[in-house]
């Protein structure tokens, strides 16, 4: 990371320090909002959030750590979680958890070389009775089958993730 | 916003938002009280806690902030009721919180919601903005002087076990969604060591309708000891499902006919940490003194694999305990491998005794709700269907009828 990087993020993350205050309840939120703008929470930033917060670092870490949508490596621009819990099981997520793999040429807890996608379990999404289904960050697709997988991908090869085609469209509507 | 794929009739469409919320402020916090205690209402989320009480004891507890919560970390499989409620009923959730802060005395209301609906809080932001503007939020809510109250939203971040209040307040504090001891309770230490009460999205969407309606309309389904509706989640093997509202105490087989799910093999009432109830039990009823649920039910056909729904439960469960205490820390990924050999059809019948005993150990010695249901299903699954589960040759494995 380049030094400017480094600089943006800490005033980023005193920003949202400010946003949400300055005690200890406010971790969750500002931890959020690291994973969603720089992809992880690395270390530098754990130790500038607890530097802010008055708390040890390893305080920060065990936070990280704990919560599967907190992580301290690098996670894809796109991460997509596919359910795996009984009712999308049943709906036959097997075939379009071979799909994902297929078309995205890496398996389940990887992450792709350039970068743009991480594919993993997730535990239920609260879509059983039309699974299986999938979230591709915060977007939710319900009753997909193999076939639909591309269409899926298509958009976050395109450009800079899921909303940029959908914002587009708006846009234009 | 996805809809549902098939819902029954609610009683929440005879119940207007801000009706709920009228209705409270023309209460004194003490008659909201009794009215919900009148009316038998107990915690939807399943653990069945009687609503009036906690909020009787929330409501006596000293201290001048206080907190009520509304617990829309929804995670328990086959649990999409709350995702509805809060697309289609959000306001009369936000009439039952705001009516909670008028009963207890607090100023402040938060919406945990699970990390996975992160796509509903801008819905809900809306939603909460455009109440602030009428003046049903913030200061002097409905024109009642001195009545301050607010929500705010706050995520969870993929853990199931912060849907465990205690747990849910421990990260609402920036901390490891760990369950603490209980007591004390929420009620007297909850969020920041403050009186709080913790309730479901159901939960508060039913105060709304017995605020309007009165305890009695409530009172008039279900049964002594579990009075009125309930919402229901159905997936799997039936015909249609959805979202539905049944009464309390109705039987598993009437569910089942009512959803297009009648042949079915078994049924898991409640999700992972629930019951799994074969054909020979659809005579039982739902409700806190038979089967208690928070709504989740999965339908297994006839040709399903038991011994593969054991195992997705626990591959679930190991992934989600917190690891705190150890009956449920080591617990479970022992069953998990009980299961694969019973899978391989490698394992004794004392050492699935041994598992058996192992699962009604986790029951007892773990820490809070979580480890003490993990082992439900492996136990009711092992108890039920001894032929999908015993001695299994690779050639008959999931083809087999029990």
């Amino acid at each position: 990371m380049l030094v400017n990087d480094l600089e943006r993020q800490n005033s980023d993350i005193v920003a949202w320090l400010d946003k949400y205050g300055r005690d200890r309840s406010a971790l969750l939120p500002v931890l959020q909002e690291i994973q969603k703008k720089y992809s992880c929470v690395s270390n530098q930033a754990m130790q500038v959030v607890a530097d802010h917060l008055g708390i040890h670092p390893v305080e920060v870490y065990s936070v990280v750590s704990f919560y599967a949508f907190l992580d301290d490596k690098p996670k894809g621009k796109n991460v997509i979680r596919l359910c795996r819990t009984i009712s999308c099981d049943m709906q036959g997520k097997a075939h379009i958890a071979r799909q994902l793999e297929n078309d995205l040429g890496i398996g389940f807890g990887e992450t792709s070389p350039d970068g743009q996608f991480t594919l993993e379990w997730a535990n239920c999404i609260g879509m059983c009775d039309q699974g299986p289904a999938l979230m591709v960050n915060d977007r939710v697709y319900t009753s997909v089958t193999p076939s639909m997988v591309d269409e899926i991908l298509e958009p976050c090869r395109k450009s800079c993730g899921v909303y940029a085609l959908a914002s587009k469209e708006e846009g234009q509507a | 916003m996805i809809a549902p794929k098939n819902r029954g009739p609610m009683s929440y469409d005879t119940v207007k938002a801000e009706a709920g919320l009228t209705a409270a402020l023309a209460k004194t916090p003490a008659e909201v009280v009794a009215t919900l205690t009148e009316s038998g209402l107990k915690g939807r989320g399943g653990a069945g806690f009687p609503t009036g009480l906690k909020w009787k004891f929330a409501a006596e507890s000293q201290g001048q902030d206080k907190y009520v919560i509304c617990n829309a970390d929804e995670g328990e499989p086959g649990t999409f009721k709350d995702r509805f409620l809060l697309t289609d009923y959000a306001g009369l959730v936000m009439d039952g919180m705001t009516a909670g802060g008028w009963a207890i005395g607090a100023k402040h209301g938060i919406i945990y919601l699970r990390g996975e609906y992160t796509y509903m809080c801008a819905h809900l932001e809306a939603l909460l903005q455009a109440r602030r503007d009428k003046q049903l939020l913030g200061k002097n809510v409905g024109g009642h002087q001195g009545f301050d109250f607010d929500i705010e939203i706050r995520m969870g971040s993929g853990a199931y076990v912060c849907g465990e209040e205690t747990a849910l307040i421990e990260s609402l504090e920036g901390q490891r969604g760990e369950p603490r001891n209980r007591p004390p309770f929420p009620v007297d230490t909850g969020f920041m060591d403050k009186p709080s009460i913790v309730n479901n999205v159901e939960t508060f969407a039913y105060v709304a309708c017995i605020l309007v309606k009165g305890a009695d309309w409530f009172k008039k389904t279900g049964t002594a000891k579990s009075t009125g509706l309930k919402i229901f989640s159905v997936s799997g093997d039936c015909e249609r499902p959805g979202v539905y509202e049944f009464p309390m105490g109705i039987t598993v087989a009437d569910l089942l006919s009512a959803v297009g799910g009648s042949d079915a093999k078994a049924v898991q009432i409640g999700g992972a940490s629930g019951y799994c109830a074969p054909a020979a039990e659809f005579n039982r009823t739902i409700a806190y003194e038979d089967i208690a649920t928070g709504g989740s039910i999965i339908v297994f056909g006839q040709n399903r694999d038991m011994l593969k729904v054991a195992k997705n439960f626990l591959e679930f469960f190991v992934e989600e305990s917190c690891g705190q205490c150890t009956p449920c820390r080591d617990g479970n990924p022992k069953l998990l491998e009980g299961v694969e050999l019973l899978e391989k059809g490698r394992c004794s019948t004392k050492y699935l005794s041994e598992l058996c005993s192992l699962g009604e150990t986790m029951q007892l010695a773990s820490k809070c709700g979580l480890g003490q249901t993990s082992a439900n299903a492996f136990l009711s699954i092992v108890k039920h269907f001894g032929p999908d589960v015993m001695a299994r040759t690779p050639h008959c494995a999931g083809h087999r009828k029990s």
